[in-house]
């Protein structure tokens, strides 16, 4: 799946890809931004909580949960 | 659990910010930086406050001010909220800005976290596109070498413009070079030269049209091309603080308003839609820090974070992560009810001593039997009751509770429990508040604040009651003592009483989801709305200071609050007991009154009153149940929990009695303190009283039909 499109939520654990660009809008897409999920960032999936749901990512040097709704509003290229 | 002297007590009302200069040369120091750097404890290091640290984002939650003196100035140091922006997404994140944009420190500290500097140096340079009187401090030093994460700290100087100082604040290191910076900063008039943060080409061209007019305008008071940045931007919180600030409306300029809308369009015509320039400002700032990261930081060891990495894979694992929350919840229950029970008979034995020494005090004095009724079998009473059942427990939990929060435990319990929360349409950093509930309901209230979503912060506030604070436990741990694990003896009752204790949590973390998703359902309609945690690196506790710290700002506070009220609460009780009207005393006319609607669920008139009474503080709920039992019948000695389960037997109590009293202990209004907090923080009396509905029908209704199964079971 080198160089394939997807949302970062179908990233599976351990697996690094590159943000491409959010689908979100508004605050939400601004608390992205913030979190340093601009184009180009590199960001790998960690692992996800005991149900499931949210899943931790390395986002530049930060451990982030992420819900998947979130998740799904970002594009990631992995490679 | 963020309780300070501040945030525990009454003191939450008052978090308006004033800031009094003992002389008017006193330089005001603006402390900034992402949540859980270490900024609390460089702020407690310096100013000696007692600012509650803990290892989770979003501890501060008002400005905390503290003072310091460094040379021949003094320094008053404003703690304000930790925030990776100031681009104002939530409450906090305005409480900085516009502290850091319009409160007009002398000099704003950044402080920073050496372990993940990149993403910390976003906020500074958002600081220093604000104001060039920044020093940065980079925190946490001694994390950073243990992980072999090397930082060039003169080269980080030079590309940012200001002075950096590394520091470990827990072990005072660098603190007094920290010192001198900001000393040199606020005095010095000479100017550092922060990095320029040059945006493309087009937006560059957009500031330069309206800013002259800023300046021409408003002139020193703000930062024109700053200014000019923010209008562009439409940032409406900001420029209703930045013309609050000025003392009229920026955009009431006419020429003005047109530049702005000049440059607006100027951008639109070149693709920079407001999205976008949002998108670029930020993509800028991110860029640059990576860009200078990549000049100061070597990273020896690739691997820095694997040891968090694999405690993750254990504490939030889908077979490990919650069965190993509830043991570690049990095992501190455990703890704190085998660990409280000697200290408690201990500390009953020499109350009750002490009030025989004071009886014959008052027969030798010879006082009439009323003082000596109302000081000792009133007041002196109902105050060793609370100091010996409350003392104990909070001693132990705290410190151990705070063990777990310094570690970086709580925000994987977020984590693990987010799940159920997004279910309930709340959000996953209710369950920060719900333990900062379990220290105090009212700092839960305040701590509501890391929530972004208004409707889900109100969830987060209405329902966090359903959490026992320390007023409650006690009650809870000595009723189970008494009526739950009677049959069991040593190890295995302490066992069974934390079980029992746990199922009474478990129950309340259940009362809170069921709540929080019928809210959403009714009249906080909604969807759940985005979801962003850290999980900050797990850090070595700081065992002296917890310790310290738990007993000194919780323990003795919180004991203190609640002997006051017991004061005065046991001297009413007293005069109600004592004073008769037609043969019958007050108490028990009021709880006659009380009585017929107290049994439709399982309790009695005395013990809702006791809980009306209790309003005050719910730790002397059960002080009171217990002096209106005894001015009924005949006096007796209270020297352990087995008498004073039979003075409860002898006036009715059955089990059925018992779990009444810790459901509807559990789930009934909150004290008065958190109410005030509440209408404090949601500015509505309509909220404050459905905070207070909620729980009281939640208990009612549940006792209700507690009491009345058992009765139709025939089970009692």
């Amino acid at each position: 799946m080198t160089g394939e499109q997807i949302t970062l939520d179908s990233l599976p654990i351990g697996r690094k890809a590159k943000v491409k660009f959010l689908t979100s809008d508004g605050p939400i897409r601004r608390r992205m931004l913030d979190l340093g999920l601009v184009s180009d960032t590199v960001v790998e999936a960690l692992q996800k909580s005991p149900s499931g749901d949210p899943t931790a990512y390395h986002i530049r040097g930060a451990v982030i949960a992420l819900r998947s709704e979130e998740a799904k509003k970002i594009m990631v290229e992995v490679n | 659990m963020g309780l300070t002297s501040e945030s525990t007590g009454i003191g939450v009302l008052e978090n308006k910010l004033t800031i009094v200069k003992s002389t008017p040369v006193d330089k005001v120091i603006a402390l900034a930086g992402n949540p859980n750097v270490g900024k609390s404890t460089v702020f407690n290091s310096l100013t000696g406050l007692n600012q509650h640290t803990g290892n989770w984002p979003g501890k501060t939650v008002t400005n905390a001010q503290g003072r310091y003196r460094h040379k021949d100035k003094n320094f008053i140091m404003v703690d304000i909220p930790g925030t990776y922006s100031l681009m104002a997404n939530s409450i906090e994140e305005e409480v900085a800005r516009d502290f850091v944009c319009f409160g007009q420190p002398d000099a704003t500290v950044v402080v920073t976290d050496a372990t993940c500097l990149e993403r910390n140096l976003n906020l500074v340079l958002q600081t220093l596109e604000i104001t060039n009187k920044v020093v940065v401090c980079v925190n946490l030093i001694d994390e950073a070498e243990r992980k072999k994460i090397k930082i060039d700290y003169s080269k980080l100087s030079k590309h940012l413009g200001v002075p950096v100082i590394p520091t470990n604040a827990r072990s005072n290191k660098g603190l007094d070079k920290l010192m001198d910076a900001v000393y040199d900063i606020s005095t010095k008039d000479t100017a550092s030269h922060p990095i320029k943060i040059t945006y493309d080409g087009i937006i560059e061209e957009a500031i330069e049209m309206v800013k002259p007019k800023i300046e021409e305008i408003a002139g020193e008071k703000v930062n024109s091309r700053w200014a000019a940045l923010k209008l562009l931007d439409s940032d409406d919180t900001l420029l209703e603080s930045l013309n609050n600030f000025l003392g009229f409306n920026l955009l009431d300029d006419e020429e003005l308003s047109g530049l702005v809308d000049m440059a607006k369009k100027h951008l639109v015509d070149n693709g920079i839609g407001e999205e976008q320039l949002r998108d670029r400002i930020v993509t800028k700032l991110v860029k640059i820090a990576e860009e200078i990261c990549r000049n100061v930081i070597t990273f020896e060891n690739k691997q820095y974070d694997h040891i968090d990495r694999k405690i993750d894979k254990i504490l939030t694992s889908r077979i490990f992560g919650i069965p190993v929350m509830l043991a570690m919840l049990g095992v501190i229950f455990w703890i704190t009810i085998t660990g409280a029970n000697y200290p408690s008979q201990m500390l009953s034995n020499f109350f009750s001593w002490i009030e025989e020494r004071l009886t014959d005090f008052f027969a030798w004095a010879g006082t009439p039997e009323w003082v000596h009724g109302l000081l000792v079998l009133g007041v002196f009473r109902t105050v060793a009751w609370v100091v010996s059942v409350m003392l104990p427990p909070m001693a132990i939990f705290f410190p151990l509770f705070t063990l777990l929060e310094d570690l970086g435990y709580l925000p994987r319990v977020a984590f693990n429990l987010d799940n159920f929360f997004k279910k309930a349409c709340a959000h996953g950093k209710q369950s920060l508040t719900m333990c900062m509930g379990f220290g105090c309901n009212a700092a839960g209230v305040i701590g509501c604040r890391i929530i972004d979503s208004p409707r889900e912060r109100l969830i987060a506030v209405i329902t966090n009651n359903f959490v026992p604070c320390n007023g409650r436990f006690p009650t809870l741990i000595a009723i189970i003592t008494m009526f739950f694990v009677g049959n069991f003896i040593g190890f295995s009752q302490s066992v069974f009483s934390t079980l029992f204790l746990t199922g009474v949590i478990l129950l309340g973390i259940v009362m809170t989801l069921l709540v929080s998703k019928l809210l959403s359902k009714t009249i906080l309609k909604g969807l759940p709305s985005s979801f962003a945690l850290e999980l900050p690196p797990y850090r070595k506790p700081q065992i002296g200071r917890i310790i310290v710290r738990s007993i000194f700002d919780r323990t003795l506070f919180v004991l203190g609050r609640a002997v006051s009220v017991a004061i005065p609460a046991g001297l009413v009780i007293w005069i109600m007991a004592n004073i008769h009207v037609e043969g019958q005393s007050l108490l028990s006319l009021c709880a006659g009154f009380l009585d017929p609607f107290a049994k439709l669920i399982g309790l009695d008139g005395y013990i809702l009153m006791a809980f009306i009474l209790g309003f005050p503080a719910n730790e002397i709920v059960v002080p009171i149940i217990i002096m209106s039992y005894m001015s009924t019948t005949s006096m007796m000695e209270l020297e352990n929990l087995n008498q004073l389960k039979q003075l409860l037997l002898d006036n009715g109590w059955t089990w059925v009695t018992a779990l009444c009293v810790m459901l509807f202990s559990l789930m009934h209004w909150p004290c008065s303190t958190t109410c005030l907090t509440i209408r404090k923080e949601t500015q509505s009396w309509k909220w404050t009283l459905i905070s207070i509905l909620v729980p009281t029908l939640s208990g009612i209704v549940i006792c209700f039909i507690v009491a009345n199964l058992a009765r139709l079971l025939a089970l009692v």
